[in-house]
């Protein structure tokens, strides 16, 4: 059941269009993501979601309630700011407490309520400590707790690890997982990091120049971009230019980087005709390379040659050449611990893959 | 080896700028003691001097009358330019924040010239009036300077939390805003009322009969040369400022960092 509906949103800041007409629908206790770099207007739409930012055209429903021009302090729900946004003025304990105040709540019932919180987050013995005198990590603890404290429909999280050092940051994806499933509130998480989305999603919109590219599961729009930029834009990926040559049923005949041909099947054709321009997407990981020709029907081979490597501990991300000089990635598991290098530089191999295993992609 | 040489260095720099800062006012508070009419030799110690004083009706008057100048006009200029300095941070008009330290940068000889000109052009009658709206004229911009220097140290995002978290714009204000830029404030405002209480050439040039403040005051008595009872009364200024700035130092740092 969708708790948010966002219905063709528009904003424009100094000419640029900065959200373009955005549909969206968050359901009730997702964990929703939006993904995109800098600049593609995820941090505008959560404002204009927050309250902050009123949008040109567009309404915004929360339980079907229009709070397109609603303030932000009559909103049912809160913001983790980047920068955390404590008040430096106030105890961790006072931080906590300031929805509460504002909500009038009485007085005995709000110190239970704060004390609940900060031991949810393990801070009681932080509560008469102020900000400055708190790490990075439990700063953030603070601001979860300040936000969930009078229990918000949704909680907005804008990009919220960000100032964490990497190992921190593993860490409070975790935690952040476990208190979304404990709380039960509705997650809207605004984030550049893919790895980080893809973790931590039930759902992501991935977003570029103001617009919603694709909006799936971690699982499909990482193995089934739809768009050129999903693909490049979510981890590593081969895009090789491809043509169409042939319609079967659902299967299509490529002409992929102008030497390799072979069938895909896919789920839909209707957008798809002969001649039809664009690009295979592959993932370097389903890229394999052997010396012998695999011998294996379901996959598709060529002859390679290695142009070097790079290390990566868990994996060596290869890059082949094929005859026309096209580059194709390939990442192949290191499963020898002392293994470097499957292939010296400039040796012959055969690289394979599943056609399947990639997507076409229409320009 | 070379690092403890450096710092030896400053130190000696450090004792010798405070030792020229603070001899000239030491020699005046000791003379203020000093059982003679004229300030060469010390004969011994006497109150005389600030027997005298309290008794001088006149000098008593300037110095309410600079007390009274610089509460109203720091009382104003706190207001104004707490509003002023939130503004211009808020809302980074180019020009205005360079026009803003005008009347701190102008030489004070045109500003004193430029509201003298301003009050015969209005008929404004010359008096406490004017040297407080004089004063309030120039210290507004202290006061703006100060508090929007307060409000570029601030994380913009917690009047936004603020609003987020459920308090509306004028809680944002006085429960968030004000107490983040209250050091500004008191800073500014301190500012504004020494700044008040010492000056001497727009007061001089604003000022009406009647209205002699305790600058203008001890200027007219320094035709006669500088008395003993001008080391007294300079002894009281200097104590008074040395226990405001101690009061603004103490209060802030604790209330807020």
């Amino acid at each position: 059941m969708a708790i948010l509906e966002i219905k063709n949103i528009s904003k424009v800041f100094e000419d640029n269009l900065v959200v373009d007409n955005i549909s969206l629908n968050i359901n009730q206790k997702e964990f929703f993501t939006l993904l995109g770099p800098s600049g593609c207007g995820k941090t505008t739409l959560l404002r204009m979601i927050a309250g902050f930012t009123k949008p040109d055209s567009g309404i915004i429903l929360l339980d079907g309630i229009d709070i397109t021009n609603l303030p932000p302090e009559k909103r049912p729900l809160h913001t983790i700011f980047q920068s955390y946004a404590l008040f430096p003025h106030m105890t961790v304990f006072d931080n906590i407490a300031f929805p509460l105040k504002m909500a009038k709540w009485n007085k005995s019932k709000l110190i239970e309520q704060v004390e609940e919180l900060l031991e949810d987050v393990q801070l009681t013995k932080f509560a008469h400590r102020y900000p400055h005198e708190l790490s990075g990590g439990q700063k953030q603890r603070v601001a979860i707790a300040r936000s969930l404290v009078d229990r918000p429909r949704i909680l907005l999280l804008d990009e919220p690890l960000s100032a964490l050092d990497a190992r921190l940051r593993e860490h409070m994806h975790v935690e952040l997982v476990k208190l979304q499933e404990e709380t039960g509130v509705t997650f809207i998480y605004v984030t550049h990091d893919q790895s980080e989305a893809l973790a931590l999603s039930s759902r992501i919109a991935v977003m570029n120049l103001g617009k919603v590219e694709q909006l799936d599961t971690p699982q499909d729009v990482y193995s089934k971009p739809e768009t050129y930029f999903v693909a490049d834009f979510l981890g590593k990926c081969n895009l090789l230019s491809a043509e169409v040559l042939a319609i079967n049923h659902n299967i299509i005949t490529l002409k992929v980087a102008d030497i390799l041909e072979f069938d895909l099947i896919i789920d839909e054709v209707e957008n798809i005709i002969v001649g039809q321009k664009g690009w295979y997407s592959i993932r370097p990981e389903k890229v394999k390379a052997k010396r012998q020709d695999p011998d294996d029907e379901d996959l598709f081979s060529v002859k390679a040659t290695v142009k070097g490597y790079y290390y990566y501990g868990d994996g060596t991300l290869y890059e082949f050449l094929l005859a026309n000089g096209t580059k194709i990635q390939s990442m192949l598991s290191n499963n020898k611990a002392t293994q470097a290098s499957f292939f010296n530089d400039n040796s012959d191999v055969i690289i394979a893959f599943e056609p399947e295993s990639g997507n076409f992609l229409v320009r | 080896m070379q690092q403890s040489k450096n710092s030896k260095v400053m130190l000696i720099g450090g004792i010798v700028g405070y030792l020229f800062l603070y001899i000239p006012l030491i020699v005046v508070i000791l003379f203020s003691f000093n059982n003679s009419r004229v300030n060469v030799g010390w004969i011994g110690f006497t109150f005389k001097w600030y027997k005298i004083l309290f008794a001088d009706k006149d000098l008593i008057n300037a110095a309410l009358n600079s007390l009274v100048i610089a509460s109203i006009s720091s009382f104003i200029s706190v207001i104004l330019g707490s509003l002023a300095g939130i503004a211009l941070h808020k809302y980074k008009v180019p020009l205005l924040s360079a026009l803003i330290l005008v009347p701190v940068a102008a030489p004070e000889l045109l500003v004193g010239v430029a509201l003298l000109l301003f009050f015969i052009l209005m008929n404004f009658t010359l008096g406490m009036a004017s040297i407080i709206f004089a004063h309030t004229a120039f210290c507004i911009s202290f006061v703006a300077v100060a508090v929007r220097t307060r409000m570029h140290g601030m994380d913009d995002s917690i009047l936004d939390a603020a609003r987020d978290l459920g308090a509306n714009q004028f809680k944002t204000f006085y429960l968030v805003l004000l107490p983040t830029i209250f050091p500004g404030i008191i800073a500014g405002g301190l500012m504004a009322f020494t700044l008040s209480i010492d000056d001497f050439i727009i007061t001089f040039f604003t000022a009406g009969p009647g209205s002699t403040t305790l600058p203008l005051a001890i200027y007219s008595m320094l035709k006669m040369g500088v008395t003993p009872e001008i080391n007294a009364i300079s002894t009281i200024v200097i104590i008074f400022t040395l226990i405001l700035t101690t009061i603004a130092s103490k209060i802030s740092p604790q209330l807020f960092k």
